[in-house]
């Protein structure tokens, strides 16, 4: 496979491994733990580079688990300690993030981890950094990667299909017929973080969130069925990755920054037109409904 | 050595002058923000700024920090207005709104970051440091800037404190009192654009909106009255402003805000202990 078209299928594992999470936060209305999660796998990433000394993929997706679902531990104890839930989690994200960055900078150059890395990831040099099997050239690291944490989701998703859906729609009635409530939510951290660092070398640490939350918030304009919402935003996820990816190489800018830029305007589409809830179509029918 | 030198230059006296008054002022915005239950929206805020001064550099092809501001001011606001009217006219709930627009802004950004560095000729120097700001890199002129801009925000929420106070608690009160609540919460929302505006060269983008978060968080758990709360969190953004440059300058490339915002951590887990209100201390001592 050429060069653009390795960063090409990158950017759609992103898409839709992201998209498909993160249409259950948009439900769930935990659209800002994503984005704690997402800037604190950072610390994780770093933590498990000053274990390890290497930067190798299972120590990484074990930190960033790890640190992950600590956020999401920290954010639900000051929140149950009377603790306002934004601040909560406004307080831990940062923190954690900051002790991050700081620790970064004591990272030597020689090591392909630095500040610009975390914020925007570096999708240009995924191609490069193979790995070989029995001789063989097996193709980008980040790539196999992506495609493992995509297939854990689905899976994760189909096995706790019914489960998921009920404590997102009817949590009152999830608990009464023993559905662990809380099992599922740490499920779903996991999930993210694990979605998160897969993504980290690709988007970064911040341009993650966009490609978790944006797709999900449009598919949840244009349908109210559950599971067509899952499909629709891994789909405007690839959808996303594809149009940012032609856009940053005619204009040649970040392709991260470019393909979340592309949810943005996929989104703001929705927002106004969506035939159901579009902003546009609404007024629209109200007139016509007035005449 | 070195120390002493940071203290006897000019430059390094007014770095330590604006981030004290910076930390201060942006405790005691924080605590309104924190009451207003805002403190995400200004995070969006802040991401929001990002475009905003790269758009300026495009336009005007030069580094001017006035003109800097201005266009930070916009898309803050901008950002602002964006979370509003997608909460307000469509079905997606705030957290969504405000996740959305942080993180589509702050890539517009980034991407207007990259498009100047590899397609204007013009050397981008100075722009990379609003994403985790530089205290080292600011000139006198820009440090004055900033301990002004904050004396003035401390100023206005000082003269406004009651107003601002009503309007919060008991909006529908104020209204009867014939206090314009409006006016006086458009106020508020310029001086946190003003804090965030100001904050950035110092602390960054990223980061900014922890100085409006932790420190009145911390502030909570020592006192209940807004009026002791303001102050505390007040001194307890100075404190995290002055330490946190200090070590920043005198270590190598370390980014000032990181460090800024790590320092303010620290005095929240402190409070978080040993808080005379709501410490865990306390509460393991009521229950024995």
């Amino acid at each position: 496979m050429s060069y653009g078209a390795w960063i090409l299928l990158t950017g759609c594992l992103v898409g839709i491994t992201c998209g498909i999470t993160g249409a259950i936060l948009v439900l769930r209305k935990m659209a800002m733990l994503a984005d704690a999660i997402s800037h604190t796998v950072l610390l994780g990433i770093v933590g498990a580079f000053f274990v390890t000394q290497s930067l190798n993929g299972l120590p990484m997706l074990i930190g960033a688990a790890v640190v992950g679902l600590l956020t999401a531990l920290f954010v639900q104890l000051l929140d149950s300690s009377g603790v306002q839930s934004d601040a909560a989690i406004g307080v831990v994200f940062t923190s954690l993030f900051a002790l991050g960055v700081v620790l970064i900078s004591f990272v030597g150059d020689s090591v392909h981890l630095d500040v610009q890395h975390a914020l925007m990831g570096e999708i240009a040099f995924i191609p490069w950094e193979t790995f070989e099997l029995n001789g063989m050239n097996m193709g980008p690291k980040a790539v196999w990667l992506l495609g493992a944490v995509l297939f854990i989701n689905v899976a994760l998703i189909m096995l706790f299909y019914k489960e998921i859906k009920l404590t997102t729609f009817d949590p009152q009635y999830a608990a009464l017929i023993g559905i662990p409530i809380m099992f599922i939510h740490y499920l779903l951290m996991g999930m993210v973080s694990l979605s998160t660092v897969a993504s980290f070398d690709a988007v970064g640490a911040i341009l993650v969130v966009a490609m978790l939350i944006v797709p999900g918030a449009t598919a949840y304009l244009l349908t109210d069925r559950f599971i067509v919402m899952l499909l629709l935003s891994g789909f405007i996820g690839v959808l996303s990755a594809v149009l940012g990816y032609f856009s940053a190489v005619l204009f040649n800018v970040s392709i991260a920054g470019a393909m979340a830029c592309a949810t943005g305007v996929l989104f703001f589409f929705a927002l106004f037109l969506s035939p159901k809830y579009g902003f546009l179509t609404k007024k629209l029918r109200n007139k016509m409904l007035k005449t | 050595m070195e120390i002493f030198e940071l203290f006897t230059k000019a430059n390094a006296q007014w770095v330590l002058f604006g981030s004290i008054l910076l930390g201060f002022a942006s405790g005691v915005i924080g605590s309104f923000v924190l009451l207003k239950k805002q403190s995400l929206i200004s995070d969006a805020m802040a991401h929001a700024t990002l475009p905003g001064v790269c758009l300026v550099y495009m336009i005007f092809q030069v580094k001017s920090i006035p003109l800097f501001l201005i266009g930070a001011t916009i898309t803050g606001l901008l950002a602002t207005y964006s979370i509003q009217f997608i909460v307000k006219h469509s079905r997606i709930k705030t957290d969504a709104a405000i996740g959305i627009t942080l993180s589509v802004f702050f890539a517009l950004g980034i991407v207007l970051l990259t498009f100047i560095s590899k397609n204007l000729s013009g050397n981008q120097s100075g722009l990379d440091d609003f994403i985790f700001g530089q205290a080292a890199a600011l000139v006198s002129s820009d440090l004055q800037m900033i301990a002004v801009g904050s004396l003035v925000i401390i100023i206005l929420s000082t003269l406004f404190f009651k107003e601002f106070k009503i309007s919060i608690f008991d909006p529908l009160y104020a209204k009867g009192l014939g206090l314009p609540v409006t006016f006086f919460n458009a106020v508020l929302l310029a001086l946190v654009v003003g804090v965030v505006v100001i904050g950035i060269q110092m602390v960054g983008v990223v980061l900014i909106a922890a100085l409006l978060i932790t420190p009145p968080l911390a502030a909570r758990y020592w006192t209940e009255q807004l009026g002791l709360m303001a102050m505390l969190s007040g001194i307890f953004g100075a404190i995290s402003g002055l330490i946190g440059t200090f070590i920043s300058t005198l270590g190598e490339g370390l980014p000032t805000g990181p460090v800024i915002v790590l320092c303010a951590s620290v005095i929240f887990l402190l409070s978080l202990i040993f808080g005379s209100k709501k410490g865990l201390v306390k509460k393991v001592v009521a229950t024995v």
